[in-house]
């Protein structure tokens, strides 16, 4: 037996306290889901750059069009102008959307998938803190980077016309509401995530259960739930209520009645200003808390699989 | 205070039992070998040291309980659970950086120094390095932290012997110090018989053989015989029997050493020759 004889102090039982590192736990894992899903950031930046190309591009008649629209009365104006601003803010929204959906069904999945979970659970970090870094990012991270992303673009495609605008001897400052539209761009999404909070939930549960297809069994069993009771009693409450989850969140957190009088049926992004806000409504709603409440069930029950579940 | 103390361990997977009934005491400063054929319980049984998994009866690992308190424990254990489950992704630097967040017995400056011997660049990603190279940023990861328990799952599985050697003669000159503890399993028994202060077979869940090196080098001997002192050595009840170039190799399990001198020259035997014998089953006669 050749065991390196080290001197015999440091055989002594007591060893000198190490110097304990400052951690962060949860920091870190939230850190390293951006390493890992670069996606997070990548997404919404090429579809900004693509929506940029595009604007540029109109932008070859925008002189003629906007001294059109300058003729009309300013409700009319913020309509017409605000429109690609509003489609560029949907359209990172969507992307948003996609990435959360992709990022959740993989989240407590892929780990178990590539076994690398069994080096994160060899470091000193609970499963709640990895559970709870991990829905940080639809929460959170991805609102914070869409909104960055969203008025960056806005304020690019500002400056752009401007200087179009300028060059063709045309009144270079675009008539826009803009701080308006960014409260109503920060409270539409803080309101959507709060409200879509029991989809997200569920989509990591199924990611911490499903040995496989996370997809299928995210998206089969309610559709399946939805057709058993249209075949067996010919309602379609379960699906009214999943489509209100899914895309009802505007109608719950804005006012609906006032834009509709404005418009009258021009077809537009239904929100115009602070005016149509009702966080009480959105607030006092009995479905939104019922919705956090399962978003909260179903976290925990990913930190219950995350203890139990094997590397598949 | 014993680093593993388990009592009555026990885990059942449907109908089949993994760990049947195990009591095994580990004290702290030891180096074991759990040595067992594929199937036999021995990642079943780290598993439940891990905390990773649910078990029945009695278990503490440092004074815990590794299922309730297992965030603590991680604190002081430290595993390699199988080779290359470091995350792809991830870059050498990223890594460091990480590990060094999260752990608070992580000494950075310590892993930096073992990865300046390798040729291993930070900022490669994990699936950029060879097997060989995963490993040895994991034991650089390992290495770094001061842990009381290091528990070691076949880390040297698929790695060219000189990488193995290279893991083990790491291991034992720049981490173990007689404070620390660890577990190693492995099927090339060969390359840590040195190393081992402790041995414990286990098979179909159960332990088969419990000793200290110490121990197993008094109890067991290996004495290789010429044909005519054959049966002389028989009458002596080998636990084994095997033949190599017309001579039979016996195994003897605490025959005294005076008596087995006469009949050719004693040995200490290998681990992996004790190993065949006590789960090969019966003595093998390889004569016509």
């Amino acid at each position: 037996m050749t065991v390196a004889t080290d001197d015999l102090a440091e055989m002594a039982p007591d060893r000198p306290a190490p110097v304990l590192n400052r951690t962060r736990p949860y920091y870190w894992s939230v850190r390293r889901e951006l390493w890992e899903n670069r996606s997070l950031h990548i997404a919404p930046l090429a579809v900004a750059a693509v929506a940029l190309l595009g604007f540029m591009i109109s932008t070859i008649g925008m002189p003629e069009r906007r001294r059109g629209v300058l003729a009309l009365d300013p409700v009319r104006q913020v309509i017409d102008v605000s429109q690609p601003y509003d489609f560029v803010a949907v359209a990172i929204i969507f992307t948003m959307g996609i990435v959360a959906v992709t990022y959740c069904l993989g989240a407590l999945h892929g780990e178990r998938r590539d076994r690398s979970v069994l080096f994160w659970k060899s470091l000193p970090i609970s499963d709640l803190t990895t559970v709870l870094a991990k829905a940080t990012v639809p929460f959170v991270v991805l609102p914070v980077i869409a909104i960055g992303v969203i008025l960056a673009m806005q304020l690019l495609m500002l400056v752009w016309s401007f200087f179009v605008l300028l060059l063709s001897g045309v009144n270079p400052f675009t008539p826009l509401p803009l701080a308006q539209m960014a409260v109503v761009l920060v409270y539409g999404l803080v309101t959507q995530i709060l409200w879509q909070a029991p989809v997200y939930g569920w989509l990591l549960l199924v990611s911490a259960w499903a040995r496989r297809a996370p997809f299928l069994w995210a998206v089969l069993p309610p559709l399946a739930l939805c057709m058993l009771e249209k075949v067996a009693f010919n309602t379609h409450y379960l699906a009214t209520v999943l489509g209100h989850r899914l895309g009802g969140g505007h109608s719950e957190a804005f006012v609906t009645s006032t834009h509709l009088a404005v418009h009258k049926g021009t077809p537009h992004f239904p929100v115009l200003g602070v005016a149509d806000l009702d966080p009480a409504k959105f607030l006092s709603s009995p479905a939104l808390w019922v919705g956090l409440v399962i978003c909260a069930a179903c976290l925990a029950g990913c930190v219950w699989f995350r203890r139990r579940r094997e590397p598949i | 205070m014993a680093c593993i103390e388990a009592r009555g361990l026990r885990k059942v997977f449907g109908a089949t039992v993994a760990v049947d009934s195990i009591d095994l005491k580990v004290e702290e400063g030891r180096i074991l070998g759990l040595i067992g054929p594929n199937g036999a319980g021995k990642s079943t049984a780290l598993n439940a040291i891990l905390g990773l998994t649910a078990y029945e009866g009695e278990l503490k690992v440092l004074g815990r309980d590794p299922w309730t308190e297992r965030d603590q424990l991680m604190r002081d254990v430290c595993f390699i659970a199988d080779v290359a489950v470091l995350p792809r992704w991830m870059r050498v630097s990223q890594a460091l950086d990480y590990v060094g967040g999260v752990h608070p017995r992580f000494d950075r400056a310590k892993a930096e120094a073992f990865l300046a011997r390798t040729s291993i660049k930070r900022t490669s990603r994990v699936r950029e390095l060879s097997k060989g190279m995963v490993v040895q940023l994991h034991l650089a990861l390992i290495m770094a932290i001061d842990a009381r328990l290091l528990v070691l799952d076949e880390p040297t599985l698929g790695l060219d012997l000189l990488y193995r050697k290279q893991f083990y003669d790491t291991l034992l000159n720049d981490y173990f110090d007689h404070s620390r503890t660890i577990i190693v399993t492995t099927h090339q028994v060969e390359e840590i018989q040195d190393i081992l202060t402790d041995l414990v077979f286990i098979n179909g869940g159960r332990i088969v053989l419990e000793s200290s090196m110490e121990d197993f080098e008094a109890r067991y001997a290996e004495v290789m015989v010429l044909p005519e002192q054959a049966s002389a050595a028989r009458a002596l009840k080998p636990i084994h029997e095997r033949q190599v170039f017309g001579r039979s190799i016996f195994l003897f399990d605490n025959v005294d050493r005076d008596r087995l001198a006469a009949l050719g020259e004693v040995r200490t035997p290998s681990i992996a020759d004790l190993f065949v014998a006590r789960m090969g089953g019966k003595t093998e006669r390889a004569t016509a």
